[in-house]
């Protein structure tokens, strides 16, 4: 058997690390990444390829609003976590209310584009090309936003019922990274479907 | 330090729990030692039955126009043969040993993120057992369906409804769907580990090299396995939806699914062979009594085998159709490959050269992974030229070039892994005779069989066939790679029987019985729950070669 | 570890193992001798399986002057330094590494990929940039689960399974073009002894070519997973001389006759479903979903190589497919006895 070392020395106490949160949702991150990116190359090499049914220049409105609404509520999501590092919980509740709304917002813009390319256009998943990687993708991120808005959600009620401190700011800036990668893709998304696509 | 009484005592404690009591200890695990002999353990199980799946097919090919199986079954062999032996065996063993040795190798005391890591374990457990639910359920109200049949990449548009009707490609697409989740939280979970949990002075480069593969296993599974789920939910659309995502009819591309296929399939063999290097990179100093050679030098060509190894995936795409400037492309990024990883040969080369070579079972097996993994690489450059490519592609010169790489490199290391750990997770040492028994039946099993298999490719053999025409000089061929696959059975059964007997009735082992210096050595066998007595310090790459050697410790050159 | 037998048993046993292994590369050692085997890639007869064996032999060299190098430094560190009955127990000199070996180790294989690169893509452009003369064959070659179709269009041919293509005169080349389509799934044309192989993809048309330079019956199979009766998707290419090719196509481009002591069973073959599927040129048979009949006797097997085309097996095909090949797509067509006589009757006549 060995023996442990008797003296604790200074490398335990200048021995630092990254925090495991961060890293693990910069990792969720990279792969959700990958997965996009292969939704995105398929939209791309789509493009101009249906062979029948309504093109994207034809039943496309740019949905300039719900964007700045969905990129405005990673401001606010900033602020927010500034405010609880800050100990301002108020000012956090506020902020944190105010992304949720923001990002319900965009939530109610898709659905009403959807409701609008279906009912009025005729376009559905099933419909060309164009049809199925829309679809896919675009409701891949609205996806992802869900999921954002149910933990933004929870969030939400726990602070509401005074369970969030000053000490959990680190864990609601990790929810905050997923958040803000959200945002990303969309530009992502917006600038393929809406720019390059049509 | 944890004394031996106490460990007894504590065991003979557990030992008097009920039966239920300590099954549910187990299925409520969030121990990484746990979660990785419970990895360990599923993977073995599949292993005999991917094993008797081969051993199938192979019976019904012994002979041309053979009729011991029909063809759909047969083609439901090869589908659930590649998909339950790279998803469901070689996956859960790697990421096994993974879960095991980190923390311990770090100076941790779990992984950073425990339930993440049991959350994984059993999303991967459920979807093995879905995909074989296939055997029995796929048939479903109307008698349509199958275990899958598709082959393990699974092209379009064989997958569309149109050729593949009932479900038997959806729990294909489910199963993987269901445990590639599982395998990205794994990756999560060893690259925040690794990033945020070594003890002091152990900076990334004096983490021992298994640590530094492991990390760069999990960084290519979390960009490679998430196109494989992407296009898996592509594939579902397209058969639930009425998507065209694979629809040649609509003006969709078979082409398309295989890059996407590929982009997965490439790395996912490094994902593979990288940790199969890591426990060579282990077994080989230790057992010719030196250091491993280069270790910088290492890890840098491991990076570079992942990185270059993300751009080499159109060379299973040879024979597509692609224009001549694609594939001469991908022949370069491929041949490039071989540059990394033949350095890393030579450095184990170099380790055991000048050095006290000990021929335990662990080192047998990682020899001949030498010789093997030489022949594979060899192969492969074949394979990287294209033209040679057209003739060999699809053939039974490809599987036996992979199943060289996949069994003759990844399962002997693994067995060598086996034998190496199984001391200090069990307590006991195994028994020497037997090991050797293993290695040498294994040995004859797999040469015979994987050999001679190169032949009939290069007589035009195709893969995936469920017969042959007599009088193409395949015949005699095909009944040596058969004979082999029972001395490979034999191999395997003297393995587990091993296992089994050494666990309850083997010599009790103490903590360090190869006299090796990483920190897993330190503590006892099997390790105590919380890893260490107190969280280690290091100053070098072999902490315990520093204790024994006081007068000459690594950290004085490195 | 106690050493068993005499103490250079490793270098004897090492020695023996690379017997054991060239053994195989061996027994093809007779790479030009083709009666080891029909489908051999050692044997070609047209261009691009030349320049192909080429290469491939190029690069055979270099992996087996690697393998000899790199495998017997390790059978020599094996024997060399294991651990004597007689040691010490002390560590061996503990050597961390060396800037020069790596750099040698790293360099020398850069060099060997760069020369087998720039000999690999000469033979990709030659294969894939070889421009189509004026006076090369065409045919279309159009995949089906699980059997081949051809067409010539410039010579109004459709045929299926077989395929026959004139023999090249290295001097002056007639080479045949191949475009490659699918009506289904994924294939693969694969004929070793004429080239590599190419895939049939759906919605994504392919071009091949060959040269064959003697005449004869080159054999290949199908080498992309198609479906259950992959296996038995055969290929049979026969290369004629100018003449006999030329008296084929004539014939092919025959349309069938009617032929009165039969029409009982052309009758049936009309009235039946085999219509739907089969054509038969001249006839109101137009079907295009299974192989065109119209000279199925010249054919000398039937179901894609399956079986030999006689009489017996093609009563037996219609009676019942799946004794042949399980899994095709032709439907057992539940006729009585009389009517499959009648049937295969009329079928024997479409020479």
């Amino acid at each position: 058997m060995s023996t442990p070392p008797t003296v604790i020395s200074d490398a335990h106490l200048t021995w630092e690390h990254p925090s495991r949160g961060r890293v693990g949702m910069l990792c969720l991150i990279s792969a959700e990444s990958a997965i996009f990116t292969i939704f995105v190359v398929a939209y791309l090499f789509y493009i101009g390829r249906s062979l029948t049914g309504p093109a994207p220049k034809d039943v496309l409105h740019v949905p300039v609003f719900f964007t700045v609404c969905l990129l405005s509520s990673s401001l606010t999501i900033h602020f927010a976590v500034k405010s609880l590092k800050n100990t301002k919980v108020g000012a956090f509740a506020l902020w944190w209310f105010l992304t949720l709304t923001l990002g319900t917002f965009f939530l109610a813009g898709t659905a009403r584009e959807w409701r609008h390319l279906i009912y009025d256009e005729g376009l559905t998943i099933q419909t060309n090309l164009f049809g199925t990687t829309y679809y896919s993708l675009v409701g891949l991120h609205a996806f992802h936003v869900t999921v954002g808005l149910v933990a933004i959600t929870t969030v939400l009620l726990f602070a509401l019922l005074g369970y969030v401190r000053q000490e959990h700011a680190e864990r609601v800036d990790v929810l905050a990274l997923y958040w803000h990668f959200v945002d990303a893709v969309w530009v992502v998304v917006f600038t393929v479907v809406y720019v390059i696509g049509r | 330090m944890v004394s031996t009484d106490s460990i007894s005592t504590l065991r003979a404690d557990i030992a008097s729990r009920p039966f239920v009591a300590k099954l549910h200890d187990w299925v409520t695990t969030v121990d990484h030692k746990r979660l990785g002999i419970l990895y360990i353990v599923y993977a073995l199980v599949f292993l005999l039955i991917g094993g008797i799946e081969a051993t199938i097919m192979r019976i019904q090919l012994i002979r041309p126009h053979n009729n011991f199986v029909s063809p759909s079954v047969f083609n439901q062999m090869f589908t659930m043969h590649g998909t339950t032996m790279i998803f469901f065996v070689a996956m859960p063993i790697l990421f096994g040993f993974a879960n095991y040795l980190i923390p311990l190798m770090i100076g941790a005391r779990d992984m950073a993120f425990p339930r993440l890591n049991a959350l994984s374990f059993w999303l991967t457990a459920f979807g093995g057992i879905l995909l074989y639910f296939s055997f029995l359920g796929a048939n479903g109200l109307y008698g349509a369906g199958s275990a899958p049949d598709v082959g393990w990449f699974a092209y379009a548009p064989l997958t569309s409804q149109t050729f593949s009707r009932g479900h038997s490609t959806d729990f294909w697409i489910l199963a993987l769907l269901v445990s590639g989740f599982g395998s990205i939280g794994t990756a999560i979970n060893i690259v925040a580990t690794i990033a945020c949990m070594r003890c002091p002075g152990m900076t990334l480069g004096k983490m021992p090299l298994l640590g530094w593969l492991n990390l760069v296993m999990a960084v290519l599974v979390i960009l490679a396995v998430s196109p494989l789920s992407a296009a898996q939910i592509m594939l579902l659309v397209d058969r639930y939806l009425g998507g065209h995502f694979f629809d040649t009819q609509a003006g969709g591309s078979a082409v398309i699914w295989m890059h996407f296929f590929w982009i997965f399939g490439h790395p996912e063999v490094y994902v593979l062979v990288i940790p199969a290097f890591a426990f060579a990179s282990e077994i080989i100093p230790v057992f010719s009594r030196k250091a491993i050679f280069g270790y910088p030098v290492m890890v840098a060509a491991t990076v570079c085998i992942a990185f270059i190894g993300m751009s080499v995936w159109a060379h299973h795409m040879f024979t597509v159709g692609m224009n001549s400037n694609a594939n001469t492309f991908f022949v370069l990024s491929t041949m490039a490959i071989a540059v990394p990883t033949g350095i890393k040969i030579f450095n184990w080369l170099a380790t055991m050269w000048g050095g006290k070579i000990h021929f335990k079972t662990p080192m047998l097996f990682a020899i001949a992974f030498l010789f093997q993994f030489l022949v594979a690489g060899l192969t492969g450059i074949m394979l990287s030229a294209a033209p040679f490519d057209w003739q060999l592609g699809n053939s039974y010169f490809v599987v036996a070039h992979f199943h060289y790489v996949i069994v003759g490199g990844i399962l002997f290391t693994t067995f060598g892994a086996f034998y190496y750990w199984f001391p200090k997770m069990s307590g006991k040492m195994y028994n020497e005779t037997l090991g050797k028994l293993h290695f040498w039946l294994f040995l004859i099993g797999f040469h015979l069989t994987f050999d001679f298999m190169h032949i009939p490719g290069l007589l035009g053999m195709p893969r995936r066939i469920y017969t042959y025409e007599p009088g193409r000089g395949w015949d005699t061929f095909n009944l040596i790679v058969t004979i082999g696959v029972f001395f490979q059975g034999a191999g395997i059964l003297v393995f587990v029987a091993n296992l089994l007997w050494s666990y309850f009735h083997g010599e009790t082992a103490g903590s360090d019985p190869w006299d090796a210096w990483t920190l897993e050595w330190s503590t006892s066998s099997p390790p105590p729950t919380y890893n260490f007595a107190t969280i280690p310090e290091v100053r070098s790459r072999r902490p315990l070669w520093d204790r024994k050697h006081p007068e000459d410790p690594d950290w004085k050159y490195e | 570890m106690q050493n068993r037998g005499p103490s250079n048993w490793k270098m004897r046993f090492a020695v023996q193992l690379i017997v054991l292994l060239y053994l195989p590369v061996a027994a093809l050692a007779g790479p030009a001798d083709r009666s080891i085997s029909p489908t051999n890639i050692f044997a070609p007869v047209s261009t691009p399986a030349h320049s192909i064996l080429g290469l491939s032999l190029f690069v055979l060299a270099v992996t087996a002057a690697i393998f000899v190098i790199v495998f017997s430094l390790l059978v020599y560190c094996v024997a060399r330094f294991g651990k004597r009955a007689d040691d010490d127990g002390r560590e061996p000199p503990q050597v961390y590494g060396s800037t020069q070996v790596e750099l040698a180790w790293t360099v020398i294989p850069i060099l060997i990929v760069v020369v087998l690169f720039m000999a690999t893509a000469r033979v990709i452009a030659s294969i894939q940039k070889a421009a189509r003369p004026a006076n090369a064959i065409q045919v279309i070659a159009i995949g089906h689960q699980f059997w081949w179709e051809y067409r010539y269009p410039g010579l109004k041919v459709v045929t299926a399974n077989e395929l026959h293509v004139p023999v090249s005169d290295p001097a002056h080349p007639t080479p045949t073009f191949i475009t490659l389509l699918s009506a289904d799934t994924d294939h693969s044309f694969w004929v070793p002894r004429l080239a590599g192989k190419t895939d049939l993809i759906p919605n994504h048309p392919n071009t091949m070519w060959i040269d064959p330079q003697q005449t004869g019956l080159y054999l290949g199979q199908c080498a992309q997973y198609c479906g259950t009766q992959h296996a038995k998707m055969l290929l049979r290419v026969y290369v004629q001389s100018r003449e006999e090719f030329n008296r084929w196509i004539e014939e092919q481009s025959q349309v069938a006759h009617a032929n009165p002591p039969v029409s009982e069973g052309q009758r049936i073959f009309k009235a039946t479903a085999c219509i739907n599927c089969h054509g038969v040129t001249g006839t109101v048979a137009d079907g295009s979903f299974g192989p065109d009949l119209t000279h199925l006797m010249s054919r000398e097997t039937i179901a894609s190589g399956a079986a030999p085309n006689t009489p017996e097996n093609l009563r037996l095909w219609i009676q019942n497919p799946d004794a042949i090949k399980p899994g095709s797509k032709m439907p057992a067509m539940g006729l009585s006895d009389q009517e499959l006589d009648a049937v295969t009757a009329y079928l024997a006549t479409l020479r």
